[in-house]
């Protein structure tokens, strides 16, 4: 936020109410604490880049490092797999939201949509991963299954298929963890969107359902899942622990290779690291900038396409819906049976290759691992919640604030929201740790809390301030006219009708807190162990059967407030019909 | 257990002192033993195995238990997080009251953090176990990679090259580097080893180098000091004509030692290498393997090296660390690490330093299903100076690690 902007939120309005004093802050306090952390951070992390570190005898400025970098014969091709694979794992997932939305919102098979969004989001990337590599593998379960009676293989053929330097496995494994965030962000959309109108009309008017579709409802909502688009792009390209499963590894994106430029126990390779991440920085922000130019060509071209006025082919119309229907049903199904998978596994005694099952089941890996998860479990709660909820208070805070005053600063300084989710982790946590050690920050729950909120924040306010925005603000003024306060407008009013985006919000946001591991271990200076530190940790090791039992455990954890995010407002609102649609 | 101590207290008072710095006297145990009291010691060890973990949460309760230190087990995927965590706390400024206590360390790790200032010591020599340590029988324990350890580090177990196979798929396997190329040429695809610079992926590099080398003798000196190309030509020849033949033809490595586990299993590969000669047993005993695994070891001997702990220059319990150190050095410390059933690392102890009823722990314990006995396994041989290794990671990954 600009500095006028605070000032004139400063401006006192309405002293009469203390929520109406604090409120004008709440703005400045919630950008200071996603911003301070990863201002810090980058800051941090471009004095290693520029050879800038006393701690490993780094004391003067020059760009030698970067040109230790550009020297290092792997880099076009990690770069053109960071860029590649985040530009396809983002059109993919796009593209099937879209043609599924097109083609099937509204029917009885968009509600089995739905109802299969909570479960697939709240798989945590690195076990989504995981159950896919299971699945595709040449010693896979499609290959077991099949083996030896269909395909002849007693043993599994030497083919390429998980890790393959195209990072085609890579790119699948993204597109089917992002599908379910990106629908999630379009059903949010349509709740507001109000298509319903839209399609009588188009349908009244002659166009095929995703004809119309596309030509009435998309720009409205592409409008407001843009932003979710680019958090996905920035993450696809970044992503770490995806990548090592299913990416490729010679080399690996640039992302997983500045991860183990850090690691190197050749200490001089961190300056490489961090010349590294500010490459990976730039390589989002062109992108992006690459995403937004393609963007604008795409709205004139369909534009021009509208305004002709086709009314769409009845066999691409329903080719379409096949397609989108035929790719999303694809994309879930990889999710669930890789997690079947792993469920199967954390029972297995000996599971050989080519037995579609294992020899024997055994709640042995259970007993031996279920002891241990109990205290990482609360731990994860707790971070978890209080997160949340200090990310909840604060975005609603902001946005009434927004809108009480009549302004909306956010629109000329959103952008400042995305940098936690743009700015990739490797490029400002590091940084980041040296600042909360300098503070004495480190090391404790409340630290913790303080960086899993930078990444909360964001997703939170993200998957909130369109539909708040969205709110017919027409109410308000008729609760006002009979004589409500904001206030109650707001408790009776607002956040009744808001309430299914209420609460997907903070669900999505306590699994990002979930699924946090670099800020954990380093701002908890591993002190802090929760599921997902634990899990990473044991899967170094590599045994599937760990790796279930832990994946269920995170999974489990972020799953049961996206049901209560589907079911809670179904059952407040069962005598209320008419909010239940919003 | 305290009578003993006291005993080994007496031998190592006679060491002359050295300058310590900051931190607690190690020649004056009884003080060491005072500070530790009430101590939380946070030890940094990699967390990938249950079969260590649970050996490593026997030492925390036994420590607790007897001299009233917490042992917490931060549990690493990568010992470099445990590097990156004291380097970032030096770049701070925070020279006392580090979080790392202790950190399960060795070679290049070492190495850097040893020739960077981060580490706290000479210390491990004047610990009342080192009694039973005999640095002349077995040099390991006091150079780590060639690097001499001076004290910095103390040793708690052995470990040293083997490799195992299915011998339900592969009844004879070869057993020297020109024998597994000419195996790997007739079963294509059947053999991996972990991308460098993964530990066991280097190490195997360096086991290469070792037999394929005109002349091993120069690996002990740094590579500046050696003909790097004539020494490693036969290396790059044969790992030519290698890496065609691995899995997924190298074009894709496995990531980590423990993912070769899974691939034998899965029956992906027939042969790999290990650096835990009882892993083969452990992963059998946890439904990981068959028990048709069974393990060798080549004819001209296999590389064998010693794990330290080390504690950071920062350390908020030094003390503590130093007790947790000593307990992992005692005889039934390190009998109980051997057993198999447990863990199954050999000792860094000599024997017969020990009185008989200490021998008697290791003289008892059974070998694991598929582990070789000790004479199957040979004298370890040493490992390159870390130089090597460095240099060996960097070449390798120029021509293998990035292919087009």
């Amino acid at each position: 936020m600009t500095d006028a902007a605070t000032a004139r939120l400063a401006r006192p309005a309405s002293p009469r109410r203390v929520t109406n004093r604090l409120l004008p802050w709440a703005p400045a306090l919630t950008l200071a604490a996603m911003l301070g952390p990863v201002a810090a951070g980058l800051l941090g992390t471009l004095g290693p880049a520029l050879g800038w570190m006393p701690a490993l005898g780094g004391d003067s400025f020059g760009v030698s490092v970067f040109a230790d970098l550009f020297a290092w014969p792997g880099l076009s091709r990690a770069v053109a797999l960071s860029v590649g694979a985040g530009l396809a794992a983002t059109a993919l997932s796009l593209v099937i939201v879209v043609l599924i939305a097109a083609g099937w919102h509204g029917s009885r098979s968009f509600s089995v949509v739905e109802r299969a969004l909570s479960p697939l989001l709240s798989v945590p990337h690195a076990a989504a991963a995981f159950g896919l590599a299971f699945l595709i593998a040449p010693s896979g379960w499609i290959s077991r299954a099949l083996s030896p009676w269909a395909t002849g293989w007693e043993v599994p053929p030497d083919i390429l298929i998980v890790q393959d330097p195209r990072g085609i496995a890579l790119i699948m494994g993204l597109v089917s963890k992002e599908v379910p965030f990106l629908m999630l962000m379009t059903l949010a959309a349509l709740a507001q969107a109000r298509p319903g109108q839209s399609r009588t009309v188009a349908r009244a008017l002659g166009y095929r359902p995703v004809t119309g579709w596309l030509k009435t409802v998309f720009p409205q909502v592409y409008r407001q899942i843009r932003l979710p688009v680019y958090a996905v792009l920035a993450f696809s390209m970044s992503v770490v622990d995806v990548a090592i499963i299913l990416g490729p590894n010679t080399p690996p994106p640039l992302s997983v290779q500045v991860v183990r430029w850090m690691n190197d126990p050749d200490l001089a390779l961190r300056f490489r690291a961090a010349a590294g991440a500010m490459l990976q920085l730039a390589l989002v922000i062109g992108t992006l900038g690459l995403w937004r130019a393609a963007e604008a060509t795409v709205a004139h071209l369909g534009r021009r396409w509208t305004e002709r006025g086709g009314r769409g082919h009845a066999a691409v119309d329903r080719g379409l819906r096949i397609a989108g229907l035929g790719l999303g049903l694809a994309s879930a199904l990889a999710v669930f049976a890789g997690l079947s998978g792993l469920l199967l596994w954390s029972f297995a005694g000996l599971w050989q290759f080519p037995d579609a099952l294992p020899d024997a089941l055994t709640l042995r890996n259970w007993q031996r691992f279920g002891p241990h998860l109990t205290d990482s479990v609360i731990e994860t709660l707790l971070i978890g919640w209080v997160t949340t909820l200090l990310a909840v208070g604060l975005t609603i805070a902001c946005l009434e604030a927004e809108h009480r005053h009549g302004l909306r600063p956010a629109s000329r300084a959103l952008w400042l929201l995305y940098l936690p989710l743009i700015v990739p982790q490797v490029a400002f946590l590091a940084g980041f740790q040296t600042l909360a050690l300098s503070a004495g920050l480190d090391g404790g729950r409340a630290a913790v809390i303080v960086v899993h909120l930078v990444f909360v924040l964001p997703y939170v306010f993200l998957s909130l301030a369109d539909p708040w925005r969205a709110w017919d603000s027409r109410q308000d003024r008729i609760a006002r006219a009979l004589g409500a306060s904001p206030d109650r407008v707001l408790w009776s009013v607002r956040l009744p009708m808001l309430l299914r985006p209420v609460l997907i919000a903070a669900a999505v946001g306590f699994a990002v807190s979930v699924g946090q591991y670099l800020p954990t271990l380093l701002v908890g200076a591993g002190r802090i162990s929760t599921l997902t530190t634990d899990a990473v940790a044991l899967a170094s090791g590599g045994d599937r059967r760990v790796i279930g039992v832990y994946a269920l455990a995170q999974t489990l954890a972020a799953l049961a407030p996206f049901l209560l995010a589907l079911v809670l407002p179904r059952v407040i609102w069962r005598n209320r019909a008419g909010v239940r649609d919003g | 257990m305290i009578r003993r101590l006291v005993a080994g207290l007496a031998a190592t008072a006679l060491l002359a002192s050295p300058a310590m710095g900051q931190g607690p006297d190690p020649a004056d145990w009884d003080s060491v033993l005072a500070e530790a009291r009430g101590q939380t010691v946070f030890w940094n060890a990699w967390g990938g195995s249950t079969t260590i973990n649970d050996y490593i949460a026997w030492a925390a309760h036994e420590v607790a238990d007897r001299y009233g230190v917490t042992v917490t087990h931060v549990k690493l995927s990568d010992t470099a997080d445990a590097v990156s965590r004291v380097i970032a706390e030096k770049a701070a400024g925070k020279d006392e009251g580090g979080a790392v206590d202790l950190i399960w360390i060795n070679g290049e790790n070492f190495a850097a953090m040893k020739e960077q200032g981060l580490l706290f010591g000479p210390w491990a020599w004047d610990l009342p176990n080192w009694a039973y340590v005999d640095p002349d029988r077995n040099p390991a324990v006091v150079s780590d990679f060639t690097v001499p350890t001076d004290g910095f580090e103390a040793p708690w177990s052995m470990a040293q090259v083997v490799f195992f196979h299915d011998t339900a798929r592969e009844a004879d396997p070869p057993r020297s580097m020109p024998a597994l190329l000419d195996w790997a040429r007739a079963n294509p695809g059947r053999f991996a080893f972990p991308q460098p610079p993964d530990f066991l992926g280097s190490t195997f590099l360096k086991q290469a180098l070792l037999e394929l080398t005109p002349d091993a003798s120069v690996l002990q000196t740094p590579v500046a000091e050696a003909d790097y190309d004539a020494a490693t030509a036969p290396l790059w020849t044969f790992l030519e004509a290698l890496t065609p033949n691995l899995w997924r033809g190298g074009v894709a490595y496995p990531q980590s030692g423990p993912r070769l586990i899974q691939l034998m299993a899965d029956a992906e590969i027939d042969i790999a290498p290990s650096f835990d000669p009882n892993e083969a047993s452990n992963a059998i005993a946890n439904f990981e393997l068959p028990d048709s695994v069974q393990t060798y070891v080549h004819d001209g001997g296999t590389i064998g090296n010693a794990s330290f702990v080390a504690i950071p220059y920062n350390a908020n319990a030094k003390a503590g660390a130093m007790v947790l150190a000593n307990l992992l050095m005692s005889p039934e410390a390190q009998a109980r690490k051997q057993d198999p059933a447990v863990w199954g690392m050999g000792t860094v102890l000599s024997m017969d330093r020990m009185p008989p009823e200490d021998r008697a722990r290791f003289e008892t314990l059974e070998l694991g299903i598929a582990t070789l006995s000790p004479e199957e396994l040979g004298q370890p041989l040493p490992e390159p100076h870390p130089s090597w290794m460095t240099r060996l990671e960097e070449d390798w990954i120029a021509r293998f690690g990035i292919a087009e």
